[in-house]
């Protein structure tokens, strides 16, 4: 049955499956309880599953990745919401120095099955803090898998694939996507998690980007299209670790290739995009790979934030520098 | 560094206290057998001498760093025999005699220490005694977690498959002076006092954080801190055994029970460097150092049990039991293998990870290169 449903109902509606299905299952975060977080995306939760399996926590981010850990030591598979990307930071220690390292420093004899959710990125015109794209800091740590669903669909059926998964995931949710509305299959079986995927084949050049930069990405491919430039649509869905197969795919048809980003471009997924295809498909290329991104600066002040993010527009000006080759 | 309000069964010559305070503490010591007053002073003596080996060993090259644990075997002897068998032990990085106790081989330790692993012991295997934690303080949040879930397994029916739950089981993580200014170990009250959570904090202040003194830390005892969030907290003498093992077994007693976390600070001293690769002559007095000295945890309780009528023969087993154990530790350290390059790529997820294939399968190609170069000269 096919439903129409908004990002945020998909994952709500996912985090409910994975809790039915698994009584090891917990959300722990701020807000998530009683208020059904910020975005409501665990509404109704804390009132279906009881106070015990859904955590309404102290204020303290180091502490919710931190306790979680110890209960997934205990044997449960707790899911942590952080109330924006930009509060990330007090838990970054016990991510990246904890989390995704306690498998390897264990030997794999303890596992750690944490999901830690993570509302990201810009266009709701908030204060600062509340509209950045933390991932590369993760996608760069071992241990850590990092996810970002584009679509309702994958919002509802890669949640419950990151619950599954048997080591930590950063699960990135475009919270600019959060009420847009897509359709959602809770019946059909799901896709391979962390599999990079085309939405919109085509011939000329390859637009490659992840979470709500898709939706951008298809709108220039629309427009492109009218221009006469046929443009192939890769949702990448996958950060850590990135799926090339079907990239490097497009690019040896293409031979042209944009990357997109709201995260600032120095040092980022899309610059690991960039090295990867000048290494494996380097007799492919007809122009240099090319990054469209964030500016290198601090997220600006909410009223610049359409002149900070790439759109269609600045996506289409690198396809015409990529052709132009 | 004295202290009026420190609990102490023990006085510094060997004496026992009796009074009122004593009073609630002591029928725990006096339930205890011959044999366990026997294994506080066995371990501590036996630990010592492992320590000064590994000592040895780390200036004689074997040993990339080691962590002296000299002058703090009472507070760690002690409670670490106040933990029943189902509670978990969350260390910091010294209590190497906590490990021994809960069965863990402290050649463990010595690979950890050689650089061999991360340290890679299997808690299910050592008495539920977890991994060490280097950055300070993040195992406190760790602890508590794993303390929330002992009593959510209670509030949702053992979900989490853990063995015993109606046994109960209570957790014990230990740190340190310094770790108390750590932003991780306030929240770590935070989150135990609101969730009430069967855990003891157990805080060595031994005084110094490598250089910096604990007045640095804090203008109040440590022990006040657990108070200001609802710990119900207790400054013990942590140079004495029988003070530690028996504030422990109370505060133990009373998380499993269900009454909330507790916290111990127990005022002990670190006699040693802080590590092989520091210098204390550099940051502190001697004067200061013959006061501890005076104190010293084992012959303090060594006096006592001679005065209990302990003969020579234990003592001379137990010193035979240390060398013993030291000799050993020599001969297998100097046995210890390299591990291999493989090792590197083993583990760093639970699940298959291309990149971790593909790095892999690069580094064996390329070591078989270079040995293939190296027949081919």
């Amino acid at each position: 049955m096919i439903e129409q449903l908004t990002m945020a109902k998909a994952i709500n509606l996912g985090l409910q499956k994975a809790l039915a299905d698994d009584p090891r299952v917990l959300m722990m975060g701020e807000d998530i309880g009683t208020l059904g977080g910020v975005f409501r995306v665990t509404e109704g939760l804390k009132a279906e599953f009881g106070e015990d399996r859904v955590l309404d926590t102290p204020l303290a981010e180091s502490a919710i990745v931190g306790t979680a850990i110890g209960l997934a030591m205990r044997g449960y598979r707790p899911v942590c919401e952080i109330q924006f990307d930009g509060f990330i930071y007090p838990g970054f220690d016990q991510i990246t120095s904890q989390l995704a390292k306690l498998t390897y420093r264990h030997e794999g004899a303890l596992q750690f099955p944490v999901v830690i959710r993570v509302p990201y990125g810009g266009h709701i015109g908030a204060v600062e803090h509340h509209q950045e794209s933390p991932e590369a800091y993760f996608a760069h740590t071992p241990g850590l898998r990092v996810v970002s669903p584009a679509t309702p669909q994958d919002g509802y059926w890669m949640i419950q694939q990151a619950i599954a998964s048997n080591d930590p995931v950063m699960f990135f949710e475009p919270k600019s996507r959060y009420w847009q509305k897509g359709e959602v299959d809770r019946e059909v079986a799901p896709g391979e998690f962390q599999a990079s995927r085309v939405v919109r084949a085509g011939t000329d050049v390859t637009l490659v980007g992840h979470g709500a930069m898709v939706s951008a990405l298809l709108q220039a491919a629309d427009i492109a299209a009218d221009e006469g430039t046929s443009a192939e649509v890769i949702d990448l869905r996958s950060l850590s670790p990135i799926d090339y197969g079907p990239i490097l795919a497009s690019v040896q048809k293409t031979g042209r290739i944009v990357v997109a980003q709201e995260a600032p471009g120095a040092v980022s997924v899309g610059s690991e995009i960039a090295a990867t295809v000048a290494e494996r498909a380097f007799y492919s290329l007809e122009a240099p790979v090319l990054r469209v991104s964030g500016f290198d600066t601090p997220f600006p002040p909410a009223k610049l934030e359409g002149v900070y993010l790439p759109d269609a527009d600045r996506i289409l000006e690198a396809v015409d520098r990529a052709l132009a080759y | 560094m004295s202290s009026d309000v420190a609990l102490q069964l023990l006085t510094p010559d060997g004496t026992l206290v009796r009074n009122d305070r004593t009073s609630e503490y002591l029928p725990l010591i006096e339930a205890l057998d011959e044999k366990r007053l026997g294994d506080f002073y066995r371990q501590m003596a036996v630990i010592r001498r492992f320590d000064v080996e590994a000592g040895n060993l780390q200036r004689q090259g074997q040993l990339a760093l080691w962590i002296p644990s000299i002058g703090q075997e009472a507070s760690q002897v002690g409670s670490g025999y106040a933990a029943q068998p189902q509670d978990h032990i969350f260390p910091a990085y010294r209590e190497h005699v906590v490990g021994r106790i809960r069965g863990l081989d402290p050649m463990r330790i010595i690979e950890m220490l050689r650089g061999l692993s991360h340290g890679g012991w299997v808690p299910s295997e050592t008495g539920n005694f977890h991994l060490y934690t280097l950055v300070i303080g993040s195992q406190s949040l760790h602890a508590t977690g794993y303390a929330m879930g002992i009593a959510l397994d209670k509030l949702n029916g053992n979900a989490s498959g853990a063995a015993d739950p109606k046994q109960g089981a209570a957790v014990l993580v230990y740190f340190g002076d310094g770790a108390s200014s750590q932003g991780d170990v306030s929240e770590a009250f935070t989150f135990a006092a609101s969730y009430q959570t069967p855990q003891v904090f157990f805080l060595q202040n031994n005084q110094w954080a490598i250089s910096v003194p604990v007045e640095r830390q804090s203008r109040t005892p440590l022990y006040l801190r657990g108070e200001g969030f609802g710990i119900p907290s207790i400054q013990i003498d942590g140079n004495d055994v029988l003070a530690s093992y028996a504030a422990t077994s109370a505060a133990l007693a009373a998380a499993r029970g269900g009454q909330g976390p507790r916290l111990i600070e127990a005022l002990t001293y670190r006699m040693g460097a802080h590590t092989s690769s520091d210098d204390p002559t550099k940051y502190r007095e001697n004067e200061q150092v013959a006061y501890w000295a005076a104190r010293d945890p084992i012959a303090r309780y060594e006096t006592y049990l001679r005065a209990q009528g302990v003969g020579d023969d234990f003592f001379a087993e137990v010193a035979t039991e240390a060398e013993d154990l030291a000799a050993d530790v020599r001969t297998r350290t100097l046995a210890l293998q390299d591990p291999p390059s493989t090792k590197i790529f083993a583990h760093v997820y639970s699940e298959p990870h291309p990149l971790m294939d593909a790095e892999a399968a690069w580094l064996a190609a390329y070591e078989e290169s270079l040995d293939e170069s190296v027949a081919a000269e």
